[in-house]
């Protein structure tokens, strides 16, 4: 075979391997990159070396998305969607088919445990500032990423066809119901049927197992691209790549490899040990994780005494729940979760990270977390009484810390922030 | 590649001609996208089978004691006929004051059941079972005081706490906010209740 040279006379292919390295490697990288990729995403790839205990979520979010689709595929495996077969087919996994009880137990758990990682990542943020410029992006994509793992969680939660995912897909769908006008019409265009019948669960089926995994598996890929391009915050909050050494590489930082696989690898120990220990022991984690209503079959004409979505969920539905007016119930939880987009606009502190801002941002941040945890707990209360006073306070704190945010993070005195980044090796 | 020395104009690219095309493609193509979205939105419409089985439903009102609820079902939605007796029917009165929506202006019920009873006939109350907040089944608490002293007897929903009066109007106070939904109904006969069918014919 030949090619055309700008003369129009044939020349020869270059030999495969002619000026380099012979062999598998060197042929397999002229057909595609692997060499160049590994090295500028991972080898070459420096991270800030001050990273601490709070740097440890993005990766294990990453583990724990490979758990659930390992699982999930094991489980649409044997599971049957329908409103005559999924719940028979569910228990059929957890008595008949060998190991069966434990990849449910591994992806049910790992649904929670995929919300307390991506809190925690997302807590860490907060502490260091690492959605302020040039992170914006990054900080949007992953909240793209914590909405479609809502929506996977929400539709997973409603394939047992117990009486709580019945109840709470009613409640959950009956939302859109709010929205003025075209609300009645949207909810039955949803639920392809005049109540929650077998079309939603199939289509729920068909959007868990195919469209939002493709969906998350995007947009993950999409915040990794963009986190490579900016590159990590630190909890300092300083610019790595402004203190560049001799050999371009900066000052502050660490190759990804060996450097961080090998402290992410002690992080992923921890969890799989705290997997495990929910599995073997807690599966259920006393209603937490799997609700006791659940292991009833659904039943639309019968409603659990409460109905609480799982606890990932509460810290919204108690906003929901204390308000006195369903629209604008519905229209304060999806501001209450709308609000975190706005963040790299609202925060106007000349700093970062917390360790360098005055007591305003530090308290805030503190009420925020403690209004956050109440109002997951109110959320699971029933709405009566001192419960729907006490969630009508912190739905208050929650609103007062986005919205008072341009207001304390710029009046606040900050400190000095050093010029390279505070480490003591060890 | 093409050989331009033949086109008139020579090497010149004529850059309007080119955006006039590429734009007409593009809306060409973004008309096409929308119509070929169709199928698969209405294809999450409710299905044939789904509407004939939402066709109207009878009841033997002869079955329903005087003061009893009797449960039936229509298109998915449980559907509560209560058996008002006249104390029942007089408790109704006296607590406007302490309602949401006490004409049923904002609510959704057919005209005839547009009335303070929110029935056709005082004796009967028909009402769709599901919350007006989100859709939770309310529990009945007919007794007068059942829930506090001046409880006028009623509804009351244990997902999050809304209460209804016994002609289904929504008590101040709770999240639903309107009133529980009357289905469109008809007494084809004596004794017999047509849910989901009127003299407009079937809702």
């Amino acid at each position: 075979m030949t090619v055309k040279t700008a003369t129009g006379a044939a020349a020869p292919l270059p030999k495969t391997g002619a000026a380099g390295k012979q062999g598998f490697r060197a042929w397999l990288n002229k057909r595609l990159p692997v060499d160049q990729f590994l090295a500028t995403q991972v080898t070459e790839y420096y991270a800030p070396k001050n990273f601490n205990f709070w740097y440890y979520f993005g990766s294990l979010a990453g583990v724990v998305l490979v758990l659930q689709l390992v699982t999930g595929i094991y489980l649409a495996m044997f599971y049957k969607p329908g409103e005559a077969t999924a719940f028979d087919s569910v228990q059929f996994i957890m008595r008949e088919i060998d190991w069966g009880w434990l990849i449910r137990y591994l992806h049910s758990s790992g649904a929670s445990f995929f919300f307390i990682v991506v809190y925690l990542h997302m807590f860490r943020a907060f502490l260091y500032g690492s959605y302020k410029p040039p992170r914006e992006l990054l900080w949007l994509l992953g909240m793209a990423v914590y909405l479609a793992l809502m929506a996977e969680a929400f539709m997973g939660y409603v394939l047992p066809w117990g009486n709580m995912s019945f109840w709470g897909a009613q409640v959950i769908i009956n939302l859109f119901g709010t929205i003025p006008g075209i609300g009645p019409d949207l909810v039955l265009w949803i639920r392809g049927d005049y109540g929650i019948a077998d079309a939603t669960l199939n289509r729920f089926f068909s959007l868990h197992v195919a469209a939002v995994p493709l969906a998350l598996l995007g947009l993950v890929a999409l915040h990794l691209v963009a986190l490579h391009e900016v590159g990590s915050n630190n909890p300092d909050g300083i610019e790595i790549k402004e203190k560049v050494g001799a050999d371009g590489h900066p000052l502050d930082g660490i190759p990804f490899h060996p450097y961080y696989t090998v402290k992410d690898c002690v992080g992923i120990g921890v969890f799989l040990v705290l997997l495990a220990i929910t599995v073997f022991f807690v599966p259920t984690v006393g209603g937490l994780f799997l609700e006791a209503p659940n292991w009833e079959p659904a039943n639309p004409m019968s409603t659990p005494e409460h109905i609480a979505p799982v606890w990932y969920f509460t810290p919204y539905y108690a906003i929901l729940r204390a308000v006195p007016d369903q629209r604008m119930g519905a229209l304060l939880m999806l501001l209450a979760l709308m609000a975190f987009l706005f963040v790299p606009w609202l925060d106007r502190s000349p700093v970062r990270s917390m360790r360098y801002r005055g007591w305003m941002s530090r308290s805030a941040l503190a009420v925020f977390a403690v209004s956050f945890i109440a109002l997951g707990y109110l959320g699971l209360q029933p709405a009566e009484g001192l419960y729907v006073v006490l969630a009508r306070i912190f739905a208050g704190l929650y609103f007062a810390f986005f919205i008072l945010m341009p207001l304390y993070t710029s009046l606040e005195r900050v400190k000095p922030v050093p010029e390279r980044v505070v480490y003591r090796a060890h | 590649m093409a050989d331009h020395a033949g086109v008139a104009g020579g090497d010149e690219v004529d850059l309007s001609r080119r955006k006039f095309l590429t734009r007409a493609t593009i809306a060409t193509g973004a008309v096409g996208a929308v119509f070929a979205a169709i199928p698969f939105i209405e294809s999450w419409s409710p299905s044939e089978r789904a509407r004939a089985a939402g066709l109207p439903v009878t009841l033997d009102l002869s079955k329903v004691d005087a003061g009893q609820m009797t449960i039936t079902v229509w298109r998915r939605s449980p559907i509560y006929v209560v058996r008002r007796t006249p104390d029942m029917v007089a408790r109704i009165a006296g607590h406007d004051g302490e309602l949401k929506d006490p004409e049923s202006d904002h609510s959704d019920q057919p005209s005839y059941a547009k009335n303070p009873l929110r029935s056709r006939t005082a004796e009967f109350l028909v009402l769709v079972g599901t919350c007006t907040h989100l859709g939770c089944l309310p529990k009945q608490r007919f007794a007068a005081g059942e829930l506090y002293p001046s409880w006028p007897g009623g509804f009351f929903c244990p997902c999050h706490g809304s209460r209804f009066d016994l002609a289904g109007r929504v008590f101040e106070g709770s999240p639903a906010s309107i009133n529980l939904r009357v289905p469109p109904y008809s007494y084809p006969q004596e004794h017999l209740l047509l849910i989901g069918a009127d003299e407009k014919g079937a809702g």
